[in-house]
């Protein structure tokens, strides 16, 4: 059994590793974290560069959390990633980051959060960016 | 007429809010499409020309000029942040300028290329007024036979300079000038290359082949190979410069205009050879040449100088004598002629309001760009997060709306696809496709006038080089086909190469031939 962490390089990525590291010593198990990109944009600040995955990856052999990443531009949409990441890995808890957002902006905006609260056969944990 | 007396008229015509606004339009839809690797001002105008049948030929053209000049501004936002030219012309600025941002210099390498832009663009359009109204007066004194002579050698120059290959150049320009052919003739009436289609009898219409070629091709090559990467745009606030920086600036700048403004006249000058050179001198004259590969100012500003002021020559010759020596020059000929503009010297006679209006706008709308582009680089950079395939598909609408509602004509739609899988294997098998375009512009009226020179002659073909400017451009276009043959023996003649050790390439300067060579 594993924890899946969906991983973006912002506060809301963080927060959700935070409590995924959290889960995942209270559940004694392996955690995996997931960062990939459909590739399709010339540019998203979602996919991490190698130097913020390897300082996330430090930061787990600090906490002394088991681990594995899967950080890949896969061509799928990053909520199916996260969903097939679950699946392989046999999944007990998925963690996400999720952003607030006004009715305005859910209309226009896809949102992987929203699909894979949808689509998981297993549980998920949505967080939230701490206030500041 | 005075010159200034007419420019400030043009300042007048251009000075109106809906022109002010047309010229908005344009530099903000420039600099879109600059910003953006793969979609280039040709095609956006193109793509607009349907939509600008319903406008005054003054606004539709202020537009045109906006998306030129932006074009070249946004292109360099893309070389700088991303390491990836937005334009072709903007190769050069990736070299030094990502380097520059890379060292957390973004904001003055934005700087630099923006006020540069600016500075050049100005030059060159003050330039364009003191030039254009002398090679006027001197092509109304040329007869058909001169005119056929300087066209032809503009397609041979631009099909013969320009591209890794000349067998793959000459055979875009037979299509083109093929493309060109369909239709009646139009001294004798008989049909040629319609294949007994009624339809094809008034020929192909240019808007439905530009944007065929440029578009639909364009979107579809992109489409076909589009490598999945996620690469990060370089932070960046707002641009600025240091006093250090305007010090190293400004001659680089002044330096880049005066290569770039005559290889923008030239035909086959275009804008990606000044900019090289302008990089080559610059990193001659440098004070500071061990900074070179690892992020110089004077890499950006001359080479970004140097693609605005080629955009303001281009005008020259496009204005004074109907050439079109680049892709946008060539559609937006293109747009003159839909208007009913009979392009050529005489245009300055004929339309001085349409002409000075334009000329006139670009100072507008090199203000314009200046305002928009420094405050704003960073959100243009957001651009680059849109996905793809929705710019594509999104192309690819516009192109079938476009060329549907030219004529309202199904059959039309035919011919983009057609024409849109010709500009896909164009650029699948590597051949270059402005001689394809210039010939096709060009191709009609080459031949109205070498028609003319010979009923002038009655037939006789001597009456080709009855004229000395004739003969010259002969001379000129002689050395161009010869250059190869005399090039090799006179590396022959010299038994020895010569390798300074300074003449040995950077990493720098090799990738960037290997680019324009890909």
């Amino acid at each position: 059994m594993t924890v899946v962490v969906g991983y973006v390089p912002n506060p809301e990525g963080e927060a959700a590793v935070t409590h995924a590291v959290r889960e995942a010593r209270a559940r004694r198990t392996k955690l995996v974290l997931v960062n990939t990109s459909r590739g399709d944009a010339l540019v998203d600040p979602r996919y991490a560069f190698e130097d913020q995955l390897a300082a996330i990856e430090r930061r787990l052999v600090e906490e002394g959390v088991e681990h594995t990443s899967v950080h890949a531009i896969t061509g799928t949409e990053p909520a199916l990633a996260i969903l097939e990441v679950a699946d392989t890995h046999g999944a007990e808890l998925i963690v996400l980051g999720v952003r607030r957002r006004s009715p305005v902006g859910k209309l226009i905006m896809g949102s992987t959060a929203q699909r894979v609260l949808l689509e998981a056969t297993v549980p998920v944990l949505a967080v939230k960016a701490p206030r500041q | 007429m005075d010159v200034w007396a007419s420019l400030l008229e043009g300042f007048a015509n251009a000075a109106t809010p809906e022109n002010l606004l047309y010229a908005l339009v344009g530099v903000i839809l420039g600099t879109a499409v600059g910003v953006l690797p793969g979609l280039g001002p040709a095609m956006t105008v193109a793509l607009l020309l349907p939509v600008t049948y319903a406008l005054e030929p003054t606004s539709a053209f202020i537009m045109f000029a906006g998306i030129y000049y932006g074009g070249m501004y946004g292109g360099s936002t893309t070389s700088i942040l991303l390491n990836t030219p937005g334009e072709s012309s903007s190769v050069v600025t990736a070299i030094e300028g990502n380097k520059m941002a890379k060292s957390g210099r973004a904001s003055q390498a934005l700087a630099t290329a923006a006020i540069g832009s600016f500075v050049a663009g100005t030059i060159g359009s003050i330039l364009l007024v003191l030039c254009a109204p002398i090679v006027v007066e001197f092509a109304i004194s040329l007869g058909s036979p001169s005119y056929f002579a300087i066209m032809v050698l503009a397609l041979i120059a631009v099909t013969a300079v320009l591209g890794s290959s000349r067998v793959r150049g000459f055979s875009a320009l037979g299509l083109g000038l093929a493309v060109g052919l369909v239709g009646m003739d139009p001294v004798s009436g008989q049909s040629r290359l319609t294949f007994g289609e009624p339809l094809l009898a008034d020929g192909l219409d240019v808007v439905v082949v530009a944007v065929a070629i440029f578009a639909v091709g364009e979107a579809l090559w992109v489409a076909a190979h589009l490598r999945r990467t996620a690469a990060h745009v370089i932070p960046v606030g707002r641009p600025w410069m240091g006093r250090e920086d305007w010090g190293r600036s400004w001659k680089p700048w002044l330096r880049g205009t005066a290569y770039g403004f005559p290889f923008g006249a030239l035909p086959a000058g275009g804008a990606e050879i000044p900019t090289f050179l302008s990089y080559v001198t610059e990193k001659r004259l440098s004070k500071k040449p061990e900074e070179f590969g690892h992020g110089a100012i004077e890499g950006v500003a001359g080479p970004e100088a140097a693609n605005n002021a080629s955009a303001a020559g281009t005008l020259v010759p496009m204005l004074s004598l109907g050439l079109p020596t680049n892709a946008t020059a060539a559609v937006m000929l293109a747009a003159l002629v839909q208007y009913g503009i009979q392009p050529g010297p005489l245009l300055f006679d004929r339309e001085p309001q349409l002409v000075w209006a334009l000329i006139a706008s670009l100072f507008i709308g090199n203000t314009l760009l200046l305002l928009i582009n420094l405050p704003l680089a960073p959100a243009w950079a957001k651009l680059l997060q849109i996905p793809r395939p929705y710019l594509y598909a999104g192309i690819l609408f516009f192109a079938t709306l476009g060329a549907y509602s030219v004529n309202l004509q199904s059959f039309d739609l035919a011919v983009l696809l057609v024409l849109g899988a010709l500009g896909f294997a164009m650029r699948r098998y590597g051949l270059p496709v402005l001689p394809l375009v210039i010939g096709l512009i060009l191709g009609p009226r080459i031949e109205q006038q070498l028609r003319k020179s010979l009923q002038l002659s009655s037939g006789e073909w001597s009456g080709l080089w009855s004229e000395p400017v004739a003969i010259g451009v002969y001379v000129v276009i002689g050395l161009i086909l010869a250059w190869p043959l005399l090039a090799r023996l006179l590396r022959r003649s010299r038994a020895v190469p010569v390798t300074a050790s300074d003449d040995t390439p950077t990493e720098a300067e090799q990738e960037l031939v290997d680019r324009r060579n890909r």
